[in-house]
């Protein structure tokens, strides 16, 4: 399958390059960042991330955007049908005034604009304090295993080049 | 419209044509030749950059001109679309840029392919991108054709014919002389023009009212001839129980479409991290948000300074709604600051065309390029060298064919194309998107199912709706085979899309790719290994 990325010298792509992730892996419960656990899928290729898969730090990762990203989307979408569904099949009540020329429909649909920019900075604020730093980790820890090494994985796509902006 | 505002307007579409040829010339004039290079512009924009692109390769013509028209028509059921737009966002956000970002190099197939790899998946996302970003296009440039016949006031063929020719040779020459660094610094420009050309008229609008939102919309129910009706739902989606289900059709494909275009997921790999994606679609909300509430604005205020019956005397569609509202607010035809502000907006609607055709042809062009071509030639045995050479070519390709069908379809409706391309954007690509992202036992034979089994149906039902057949209106009026009620498939197709994904997954009979899986989920979240 990677076949494609013959001759992208720029490419990180570590499925089809078993080489460094088999010389490697042997040294990985020796690094800091390294998750312990599934070991015995060093033999694998992919072992690196399979381990780093099974870790700890991972699942707790996953679990934190899921646990944010999942039900507020059921949440928003729901809201968003509903108010389709409202707007469709009871026109009446969304045509009862509240306060001047405003009426119920003009509330609900500056409410999903509202709603929108609400849940935007919510999801930012979350991923920024809940899953940035534990994320960078995770591919420092990566990148130090499969001997990316600081130096490509920096050199290429530097993490802290945002914050100077 | 007299020969002055022609004049004028037409002035200021040669400057946007010579500034964006110049961005292209200058954009191609750094490092030629990579993939990397030309899919996604060197990798470095920032996250404000981008989220200006994003704006401006999502806010149509058909948003500025057609959306406010709508409201100007229907007063509140033209609301309903700015709505759907915006809240689209939020799916792109919670779901597919940051793991986009990782995963993927620069088109949906590559995202696929982080576990599943098959040349058949390869070639399905292919071909389901390209249907997008050909119906996608084709719909800008008949808008674009009809928009400028209005706009210069020759309603006549030749101009329609010639604006899509013109349309199209300017999109082909910017993404083959400046790849994605051209097209992202056009849609730059683009979206701070339309930004600026919208707060401008919007601000004139409220000083028109002093500031009373309350007294714009009273006048704009008065002056529309529907009293308070016009302000509440019911207008243009209250008739029979087909045209409310069609409705609720429509605003399911906005809401899913855009997480599935492929010119919006290759803006993700503009940028260097997955933070840079996720912080470039907060931007694009901004604006976006800004500039969907702005067009509710302007579209009751040109109910209610035109008065809904001159809009719909001007254009049935209310596509002429905005340039109208605009040469009122600077003091009426003839004067200075109308014609002033009536160029202006024509010009801002050009620049609006220009940029969204440029990214969805480069969109179109890495698809050819980057799935269908390199899958071909890998099986003949020759490198994938000079693939960009290749997406060249076939932006050209591209191009031609949108002249082609933007030509033949001139009759069709701007909004039902717009809607058609979003609602096979939502049924086959979305499904195998999420699918992938998300689902641990998702194999390689439920990737190509979903993707099939979402992009037949969406085709097939519109074939069978009444906008093909069985209608005075219909493509072919004489043909009678609407066995479908609905214009929008979406309701259909988007679950078969992921019914076909499922169903695929448990027939198969080798398992998920476990490693593959881990591999991309490791990636997906922590941005490991990604390009």
């Amino acid at each position: 399958m990677e076949k494609d990325d013959e001759g992208d010298a720029g490419t990180v792509r570590l499925k089809g390059d078993p080489t460094p992730c088999e010389s490697h892996e042997p040294q990985a419960s020796g690094e800091p960042h390294a998750p312990h656990e599934g070991r015995e899928a060093a033999r694998d290729p992919s072992g690196v991330y399979r381990e780093v898969q099974r870790s700890a730090a991972f699942r707790e990762v996953r679990g934190r955007y899921r646990g944010f990203a999942f039900p507020v989307t059921v949440a928003f979408l729901g809201w968003y049908l509903g108010y389709l569904v409202l707007a469709t099949a009871a026109p009446q009540l969304m045509a009862r005034p509240v306060a001047g020329a405003i009426n119920v429909a003009m509330l609900l649909g500056l409410g999903q604009f509202a709603t929108t920019f609400l849940l935007t900075w919510a999801y930012a604020r979350h991923a920024r304090l809940r899953r940035d730093p534990e994320a960078l980790e995770l591919r420092w820890a990566v990148a130090l295993e499969t001997q990316q090494g600081p130096a490509r994985a920096g050199g290429r796509v530097p993490p802290m080049r945002e914050e100077a902006r | 419209m007299t020969g002055t505002h022609q004049g004028l307007a037409l002035g200021l579409f040669s400057v946007i044509v010579v500034v964006t040829l110049a961005i292209s010339a200058w954009a191609g004039r750094v490092r030629r030749g990579s993939p990397e290079e030309f899919y996604a512009g060197g990798r470095m924009f920032s996250p404000m950059e981008n989220g200006f692109a994003i704006a401006g390769d999502y806010m149509s013509a058909a948003s500025f001109l057609g959306i406010s028209g709508l409201i100007a028509l229907y007063g509140y059921d033209g609301m309903l679309y700015s709505v759907g737009f915006l809240v689209a966002w939020l799916v792109v956000l919670f779901l597919v840029a940051e793991l986009v970002r990782n995963c993927g190099r620069f088109t949906l197939a590559d995202v696929l392919a982080a576990r599943m790899g098959e040349p058949r998946v390869r070639t399905a996302a292919g071909i389901s991108s390209v249907t997008v970003s050909v119906v996608y296009l084709v719909a800008q440039m008949v808008g674009a054709g009809s928009l400028m016949a209005l706009l210069l006031g020759g309603t006549g063929g030749r101009a329609r014919t010639w604006t899509v020719i013109g349309v199209g040779a300017l999109m082909v020459l910017y993404v083959t002389l400046g790849g994605m660094r051209a097209t992202t610094w056009i849609q730059i420009v683009k979206a701070v023009l339309l930004m600026g050309g919208t707060i401008a008229l919007t601000t004139l609008v409220l000083i028109r009212f002093h500031g009373d939102i309350s007294a714009l919309l009273t006048t704009a129910a008065d002056r529309s001839g529907h009293g308070r009706n016009f302000l509440a739902p019911g207008l243009k989606y209250g008739g029979d129980w087909t045209a409310r289900l069609d409705f609720i059709s429509l605003g399911l494909a906005l809401v899913l479409g855009t997480a599935g275009l492929p010119h919006i997921l290759s803006r993700f790999s503009t940028v260097p991290t997955a933070r840079a994606a996720r912080r470039s679609v907060v931007w694009s909300i901004g604006l976006i948000g800004g500039f969907y509430l702005m067009t509710i604005v302007l579209g009751f205020g040109a109910a209610a300074v035109l008065g809904t019956d001159a809009v719909r005397a001007s254009s049935p569609s209310g596509n002429t709604a905005v340039p109208l509202l605009a040469l009122d607010l600077g003091g009426g035809a003839g004067s200075t600051g109308g014609t002033i502000l009536f160029a202006v907006v024509a010009a801002v609607a050009f620049a609006t065309i220009l940029a969204v055709v440029a990214g969805v042809t480069l969109a179109s062009s890495a698809s050819v390029a980057h799935d269908l071509y390199a899958t071909l030639s890998r099986r003949t045995g020759r490198g994938a060298r000079g693939e960009v050479a290749v997406a060249r070519v076939a932006a050209v390709v591209t191009g031609a064919v949108a002249i082609g069908l933007g030509l033949l379809a001139q009759n069709l409706n701007v909004a039902f194309l717009v809607g058609l391309a979003f609602a096979v954007a939502a049924s086959a690509n979305l499904p195998v998107l999420l699918y992938a992202l998300f689902w641990r036992r998702f194999t390689t034979r439920g990737a190509v199912w979903s993707v099939y089994g979402g992009l037949v149906p969406a085709l097939a039902l519109v074939v069978l709706s009444p906008v093909v057949s069985g209608g005075p209106g219909a493509v072919f009026p004489g043909l009678d085979f609407d066995l479908f009620p609905l214009e929008n498939p979406g309701l259909v197709s988007v679950p078969l899309g992921f019914l076909a994904g499922w169903l695929g997954t448990l027939t198969s009979s080798e398992p998920a790719d476990e490693a593959g899986h881990a591999e991309a989920e490791v990636r997906s979240l922590t941005g490991a290994g990604a390009a």
